[in-house]
Order: C-alpha cells, then sequence, then structure tokens
C-alpha cells in the first residue's frame, strides 16, 4: 500500500506545481486564466467526442512512453524514442505500396515488422555506438532524431511523395491495412488494444523475466551487475533495441490508425513527451496509462485552448518540462524520507 | 585557378568562423561545468532563450550589446535553477537537463507568439555591425576568420586565452578540476564544492546565453522557434571532442562550424544532392566523429556524480 501511495502522491504533486506554473504564466501575459483553464478541461474530457481524442492522443503516448521506459529502467537515458517513431512509420510507409496486392492480414503483419525493425535498428545504432565507443546516449539519441526527421522530409519530398506531387506527403494506405475507427464518429482506432498489450508486456517483462531483472540490477549499480555476470553491454544494447522496437510499433499505428500518410510534421514531438510520461509513471508500464492519458488531455485540450481561448499550444511543452523537473525534485525528495 | 581555391578556402574559413562562435561559446561553458563535475544537458535550452531574449532586448532597445546582455541573464536565470536543483538538492542532472530543454522550448515559443504574434517572421533583430581587425586580417588565409566579421566574434576569440588560463594555470582552475575529479578530497582540502559548482553552471548558463544572443543578433538576425536546432547538443559533441580542454575546444568547434560552411558552399555550387542531406550533414559529422574520437578520454572522473556533504 505505501507503495501504491509513493507513487502517486509525487505525480500529483508535479502535476499541481506544473498547472501553478502555466496559470502564472497565464496571467502574467493577459490572458483570462478561467476561460484557458475551462477550454482546455472541456476539450479534453468536456464530451465523448472529446474522451475518444484523448484517447486517440494517449495512444502514441503510451507506446512511446514505454519504450522510453524500457531505455530508462537500464539506466540508458535515451532520448531516442522521437527518432525511432518516425523511422518506424517511415518504413511502413516506404514498404505499404510494394504490398498494394498482398492480403491485407499479411500485408499488415509486414508493415508492423518493417516498423519495428527500424526502430529496433535505430536504438542499436546508438546503444553500438555506447557500449564500443562511450559516445553518451544522450547525444547520440538526439543527433539521431534529427538525422530521423530530415530523412522523413526528404522522402516525403523526394521519392515517396504523392504521385499527384501537390503536397509533401506519402501516398495514403490503402484501406485494407488501416487499423478499423471501432467508435465514429471519432477517430479511436484498434491501436489502443495494440498499445493496451505493448504496456501489459512491458509489465510482465519487468516484473517476471530475467532480462528485466537485469535491467534493474545495471540501472542500479552496474559495476555489481559486472560482478553478478551480468553482460551489462548486452542488456543496455538490448533494452535500446527492444525499446526502438517499441517506439517504431507506435510509429507504424499512428501511420494506420490517424494519418494514413507520413508527412514533415508527423510527429508533434510525440517522443520528447513521452520523456514526461515515462518519469511521471516512475517507468511503471501499468502506471504509464494513467500518465499517458493526463498527458494525452494535455495534448488534446491544448488545441481547444488555442482555438477558445486564443492561447498557443506551445505552452505545453513548458508546461512537460515543468512537470519533468519536479519529478527529478520529487525523486531526491524521497530518497531523503528513506533515508531518514 | 589557384586563386579560385584559395577564394573559396577563404569562404569556408570566413563562415566557418562565423558558424564555429556560437559552439565555442556553448561548449567552453559546459567545459567549465563538466570539468567540476556537472553535465549539463540543457545548453540547448539555455541557448534558445539566449536567442529569445536577445533577440527581443534587442528589438525593444535597439542595441545588440544590451541584446547580449538580455541573453546572457536568461542563460544564467535558466542555470541558477538548474544548478540550485542539481548542485544543492542533488537532483537528477540528466532528468533536470532534459526538463529544461522542454521548459525553454515551450516557454520561447508560448512568450514569441504572445509579444509577436504568430508570423513573426518579418522581425528584423538590429545586427552585431561586422568590422574587420587591423593587422590580423592581412594574414594569407586565416586573415579570412578576422575580416568582416560580427564584433561579437572576436570577443568570444578572446575569451580562448583567458578560459584556458583560468582552468589550466590559476588555483581556481585548479579547484573546479579537483571537483570534478574527486569532489571529497576537494572538499577535504577546503574547496567549497557546492559553491564552485554552482558558480560553474552559472558561468555555464552565461556562455550559453551569449551563444543563443550571438545565433539571434549576428547570424539569424531574427528569432524562429526552435532556431538553435541541436547546436546545443552539437556543442556537448564538441566538449567530448575537444577532450574538455579549451584550446582543443577550440579548434573542435572551428571544425564543426565549417563543416557546417561546407553546406552553404555546397549549395550555393548548385550540386544535384537533395538539401536534406546538407541539413543532415552536422549531425552526421557529430556521430562519426565522437564514433571514430572516441569519447572515455579525459573526461572528468565524477563527471554527473551528484556530491553529498557528509
Amino acid at each position: 500500500m505505501r507503495e501504491k501511495i509513493s507513487l502517486f502522491m509525487p505525480a500529483l504533486i508535479a502535476w499541481f506545481s506544473a498547472a501553478a506554473f502555466a496559470a502564472l504564466l497565464l496571467w502574467l501575459s493577459g490572458y483570462d486564466v478561467g476561460l484557458a483553464f475551462t477550454a482546455l478541461w472541456r476539450g479534453a474530457f468536456g464530451s465523448a467526442f472529446a474522451l475518444a481524442e484523448t484517447a486517440v492522443k494517449t495512444i502514441p503516448l503510451l507506446i512511446t512512453g514505454l519504450a522510453v521506459a524500457i531505455a530508462f529502467r537500464a539506466g540508458i537515458w535515451s532520448i531516442g524514442a522521437e527518432g525511432q517513431f518516425l523511422m518506424g512509420a517511415l518504413a511502413a510507409a516506404a514498404l505499404a505500396p510494394a504490398l498494394a496486392h498482398w492480403p491485407a492480414a499479411i500485408a499488415t503483419l509486414l508493415l508492423f515488422l518493417a516498423g519495428m525493425l527500424a526502430g529496433t535498428l535505430w536504438g542499436a545504432l546508438a546503444g553500438v555506438m555506447k557500449i564500443r565507443r562511450h559516445v553518451p546516449e544522450v547525444v547520440a539519441t538526439i543527433l539521431l532524431n534529427f538525422i530521423a526527421l530530415e530523412t522523413v522530409r526528404y522522402a516525403v519530398t523526394g521519392p515517396l511523395m504523392e504521385a499527384a506531387k501537390q503536397f509533401p506527403q506519402t501516398e495514403a494506405l490503402a484501406p485494407a491495412v488501416r487499423l478499423l475507427r471501432f467508435f465514429p464518429p471519432t477517430r479511436l482506432h484498434t491501436g489502443i488494444f495494440f498499445a493496451l498489450l505493448l504496456a501489459a508486456a512491458g509489465y510482465l517483462i519487468f516484473s517476471r523475466t530475467v532480462f528485466g531483472w537485469h535491467m534493474q540490477m545495471v540501472a542500479a549499480n552496474p559495476v555489481a551487475a559486472r560482478f553478478a555476470a551480468i553482460a551489462v553491454d548486452r542488456v543496455r544494447l538490448w533494452s535500446l533495441m527492444l525499446s526502438g522496437a517499441v517506439a517504431g510499433c507506435g510509429g507504424v499505428i499512428e501511420l494506420a490508425g490517424i494519418t494514413y500518410r507520413l508527412y514533415q510534421n508527423f510527429s508533434p514531438g510525440y517522443g520528447y513527451t513521452a520523456i514526461a510520461v515515462a518519469l511521471m509513471a516512475k517507468l511503471h508500464p501499468l502506471a504509464l496509462l494513467g500518465t499517458a492519458f493526463l498527458f494525452g488531455a494535455l495534448e488534446n485540450g491544448a488545441a481547444a485552448m488555442q482555438r477558445q481561448a486564443n492561447v498557443s499550444a506551445v505552452i505545453v511543452y513548458a508546461i512537460q518540462g515543468m512537470v519533468i523537473i519536479m519529478v527529478a525534485v520529487m525523486g531526491v525528495l524521497e530518497m531523503r524520507k528513506k533515508q531518514t | 585557378m589557384l586563386g579560385f581555391y584559395i577564394n573559396i578556402l577563404e569562404n569556408l574559413l570566413r563562415s566557418g568562423g562565423k558558424l564555429a562562435a556560437p559552439l565555442w561559446l556553448a561548449a567552453t561553458g559546459e567545459t567549465f561545468a563538466e570539468r567540476s563535475g556537472v553535465i549539463n544537458i540543457g545548453l540547448e535550452g539555455m541557448m534558445l532563450s539566449g536567442a529569445f531574449a536577445g533577440m527581443a532586448a534587442g528589438l525593444f532597445a535597439g542595441n545588440p550589446w544590451l541584446g547580449l546582455l538580455a541573453g546572457i541573464a536568461a542563460g544564467i536565470v535558466l542555470a541558477a535553477l538548474f544548478g540550485v536543483l542539481t548542485v544543492y538538492f542533488h537532483a537528477d542532472q540528466i532528468i533536470t537537463g532534459a526538463g529544461l530543454n522542454l521548459l525553454a522550448a515551450g516557454l520561447t515559443g508560448f512568450l514569441f507568439r504572445r509579444i509577436f504574434g504568430v508570423t513573426g517572421a518579418a522581425l528584423t533583430a538590429p545586427a552585431f555591425a561586422p568590422a574587420t581587425v587591423p593587422f590580423l586580417s592581412h594574414i594569407p588565409l586565416i586573415g579570412a576568420l578576422f575580416s568582416q566579421q560580427p564584433v561579437l566574434l572576436y570577443f568570444a576569440f578572446c575569451l580562448l586565452p583567458i578560459a584556458a588560463f583560468i582552468l589550466n594555470r590559476t588555483p581556481t582552475g585548479l579547484a573546479i578540476r579537483a571537483c570534478g575529479e574527486h569532489a571529497a578530497a576537494a572538499d577535504t582540502a577546503g574547496v567549497k564544492v557546492y559553491r564552485l559548482r554552482f558558480f560553474c553552471v552559472l558561468f555555464c548558463g552565461g556562455m550559453c546565453g551569449a551563444a543563443g544572443a550571438y545565433l539571434a543578433l549576428a547570424h539569424a538576425h531574427t528569432f524562429v522557434e526552435g532556431m538553435t536546432a541541436g547546436r546545443g547538443f552539437i556543442a556537448l559533441a564538441v566538449v567530448i571532442f575537444g577532450r574538455w580542454q579549451p584550446v582543443k575546444i577550440f579548434f573542435a568547434s572551428l571544425f564543426f562550424g565549417i563543416a557546417n560552411a561546407l553546406q552553404f558552399q555546397f549549395q550555393a555550387l548548385g550540386s544535384a544532392i537533395p538539401y536534406q542531406f546538407f541539413l543532415m550533414l552536422p549531425y552526421v559529422l557529430t556521430l562519426l566523429v565522437l564514433v571514430f574520437a572516441g569519447a572515455k578520454i579525459g573526461a572528468p572522473a565524477e563527471l554527473a556524480r551528484p556530491y553529498r556533504r557528509e
């Protein structure tokens, strides 16, 4: 029971301080704080439609959040979910035209495999640089994000551009390989079940497998882990690859469930928001469900806030940044409590 | 024909030097922070804040020097937040830095749109006037570095010997290095570890703010959301490539600056390669350099390890 409280309270405090910070910022810059927050709330939770759209935003955040959690669990500070997400979507978008005449089930499966493979490779690159050449993963993964972004930009304006050559985007996915939107008119799609399955799988890996235990050991004390005959480097590499596979899968799900096309700003920074999602859930896959939903609500509500209260949605990043900083602070306070 | 190539080389050096300055400023700040044992991955956010504050203040005051001061101040404010949390409260340096980057991206974007509207594209900040150094500019080839460059660049050059001297030849520098190698031993020897680390972080913030202001006032002459475009992270790589030593870091920044300038030269020559590959080049090159140079030699022993005074 104590465990649960210590998970819940810091998250609550982090959110409240971030909200207070946002309110102060809005008030100082002359906005109607009440109006803005009402618009945010209604946009996120106000109706069945709003809730479904919040769930739509939750899906990529849950998956990329899980990807971040997998890396962080092994003590790898990967900021690379964004790039892996993009590479996953890119691989699927590139492969899709070739599978036009294949049976839908096989084509879908292959799209997912391609996306996961691309994400895995993107994660493995950072992993190999880390364990072979000691390149800090923070730097490597960020740079890989930029490279992935430019690759997508190149692909959608060049080789993968739609046949009409009108917009910088790929051809739309064939209807057969799209994920079913089961709650029309909202865009809520079956990807949500994939996301839940992934979270459950993450939970099992962390809590029930040797690999999950090794990740924890490596994160807690790499030297001790080495003495315990754990192949530290291999655990690090595998967790980065697994993290990449999950994020890549998220890219495919977003592509097949929501956008159907790849374009320049395919991801509004899901992979970065994912860091806040994962940290706030204390890297726990089931707690991720809650935090991903909260951040999904924030993303969705911010769009409504922009429309109705004229507050630009970029403020969301400031709020996320505050949440991350607060989580770091709460972590310290907790350690102190344990020591006394 | 020779004249043609020399001309190209001079152009490369000139624009390379211009692009190297913000990297060098931020990387020098980071060197002091890292040598004292604190890794600050919030460089990007601090630079972005410096760019925004520099542009806004420069525009309102109509003077780039006031803009520079505002940029430095913005960097220091963020660094103070980072320093208090990581040095005094032992918060995780990586997590706090990552949060800081998001916070700065959101804040600058929000304030920019609030103050200048969504279409702030037409803004032109007052620029640092280009100047030519009397004697140095006549040196063949190298002279290109010293002719028709923003004044701020020369100040950045002047910082090199000062930074190297302080870090390598003064008691303060020794204390800083001691904090990064073995904080407990430094403490025993009477060094105020917390205070010194905190000041190094503040210095880093100020340098990043200056780097950001440079980008806005001497390079882009305006502010664009996310305009630092990963330079903060490239600066982190520069520190590693330069082995945590100011002089080497200077040449590492120059290397990256010239590589960046190469992109514009190629584009200007009208090459058939898609421009996205040139945009990618700085990031790819940074990774390649890190991979081939390796990243472990020369790192402070207690980097990123919070010091708890017993």
